[in-house]
């Protein structure tokens, strides 16, 4: 059995002296384990960080064996974003969600797409934690929790929508809160691609997605708790 | 009784040290045993006595057999400098280089998102009563260049912002270092810190 295919690494383990057990979330194989001989060593070692975008050649006998990869490096994402704690916060939020919530080889080709454009924004300019809000809901909608942001649960109008509901997520327009609206998020522009990606925003934005990781994502995977990288993200971008 | 002599157990310790296999622990041992009175009464000796007084240093975390390693007992290293690592090792490497004359603070790890080490976990709560406590004038982050190191030095630099100066190493390209072997990140982060000549 054998494969290749770019990917980025999420997460590498030591494996005895000199081996490593590699993540890497690939478009084809999704999040895919492997032993990588040598990964522990000098060389190696820069090629493995979290974010690197990396060329890998899988290898087993059987296809349920966890198998062995060959890695070439193809992008150093990790050293350009480490130089700034919020990029750095950023790329640790980015790894350790897709460890934490994606089964193991379950190809999300979507997903992937949209870990390249937040990883590629990284860096790239002041509007990237926008964009890694929406690939926050974009986590969620692949994974089978997706919030309905287009219309109002109460009157199915498209106009006006400035709620979104913690128990059904669904957005809830000013006519339809009524009386409900202290129990509601406030909809977040920075969730639906509008604004400049406020404080404010991002705070009522990462509110509403931690609530739905927290409440919906979390319980579907034996209720662990949230990385820790996630609100060390939150906290440098809300503050 | 397992039914194994003392020599085979000596053989199984010795293969569990780092860069020694079965293979090699064999051959270390017989070695050992060829120069028994010149090496192997010695090094049991002076295991012995290591194994009685080895300790952490209770002020830096640096290993020594006394409460306070030599480095923390030195009022000359008290120069208001202070260096933090993760490991001993580094620190161990730092000594090495013989151009840092001021302490060090080992934190005995990295924060990490993966395994969930926390900066509870770490010795970050110790560094920030010594900083208060020891006069320092200047931290040092000589953290490893990985996304934990990192991770962890923006930690602390957060943690000391507005009380201190708060400094890390250069990273760039290696003395003997050839631009033609240097990952793309390497090169990306000397060319950032260029200077002028």
């Amino acid at each position: 059995m054998d494969w290749r295919e770019e990917g980025v690494v999420l997460a590498r383990r030591r494996h005895g002296e000199s081996g490593a057990i590699v993540e890497i979330f690939t478009e084809g194989h999704g999040r895919h384990a492997g032993i990588v001989r040598g990964g522990g060593g000098r060389r190696m070692t820069p090629v493995l960080e979290p974010g690197n975008q990396v060329d890998v050649a899988w290898r087993a006998r059987l296809e349920d064996h966890l198998g062995a990869f060959t890695v070439e490096p193809v992008a150093s994402r990790a050293a350009v974003l480490m130089a700034d704690r919020r990029t750095l916060a950023g790329l640790n939020a980015v790894c350790s969600l897709l460890s934490f919530a994606l089964p193991e080889r379950e190809p999300h080709p979507g997903l992937y797409q949209r870990t390249q454009a937040v990883l590629g924004m990284m860096g790239e300019g002041p509007y990237w934690p926008i964009a890694y809000l929406r690939w926050e809901l974009a986590l969620l909608e692949e994974l089978g929790f997706g919030l309905d942001l287009a219309a109002c649960a109460v009157t199915g109008s498209v106009e006006g929508l400035a709620y979104v509901s913690p128990k059904s997520g669904r957005a809830v327009s000013e006519a339809g809160a009524g009386a409900f609206k202290d129990r509601l998020f406030p909809l977040s522009p920075a969730l639906v691609g509008r604004g400049e990606g406020s404080v404010e925003d991002l705070r009522d934005g990462f509110r509403t997605t931690g609530h739905f990781l927290r409440t919906w994502l979390a319980p579907a995977l034996g209720d662990r708790p949230l990385p820790e990288a996630r609100q060390r993200l939150v906290d440098l971008l809300t503050r | 009784m397992n039914g194994k002599t003392d020599l085979e157990t000596l053989i199984e310790m010795m293969a569990k040290l780092p860069g020694l296999g079965p293979r090699s622990a064999r051959r270390a041992v017989l070695h050992l045993i060829k120069k028994r009175a010149l090496l192997l009464m010695p090094l049991a000796d002076q295991l012995t006595r290591v194994g009685q007084t080895v300790r952490e240093c209770l002020n830096c975390g640096n290993i020594g057999t006394a409460s306070l390693c030599a480095i923390c007992e030195s009022d000359k290293r008290a120069n208001g400098e202070l260096c933090v690592v993760e490991d001993v090792a580094d620190l161990w490497a730092m000594e090495r280089a013989s151009v840092f004359k001021g302490r060090y603070h080992v934190l005995g790890g990295a924060l990490s998102a993966l395994d969930a080490v926390g900066p509870e976990e770490l010795r970050i709560p110790k560094l920030l009563d010594r900083i208060a406590a020891e006069n320092v004038s200047e931290v040092i982050l000589a953290l490893n260049a990985t996304v934990d190191g990192q991770t962890t030095a923006h930690y602390i630099a957060e943690q000391l912002e507005g009380r201190i100066a708060v400094t890390s190493l250069a990273q760039g390209v290696p003395v003997g270092g050839e631009l033609d072997y240097l990952d793309d990140g390497t090169i990306g982060a000397a060319l950032k810190a260029r200077k002028a000549v």
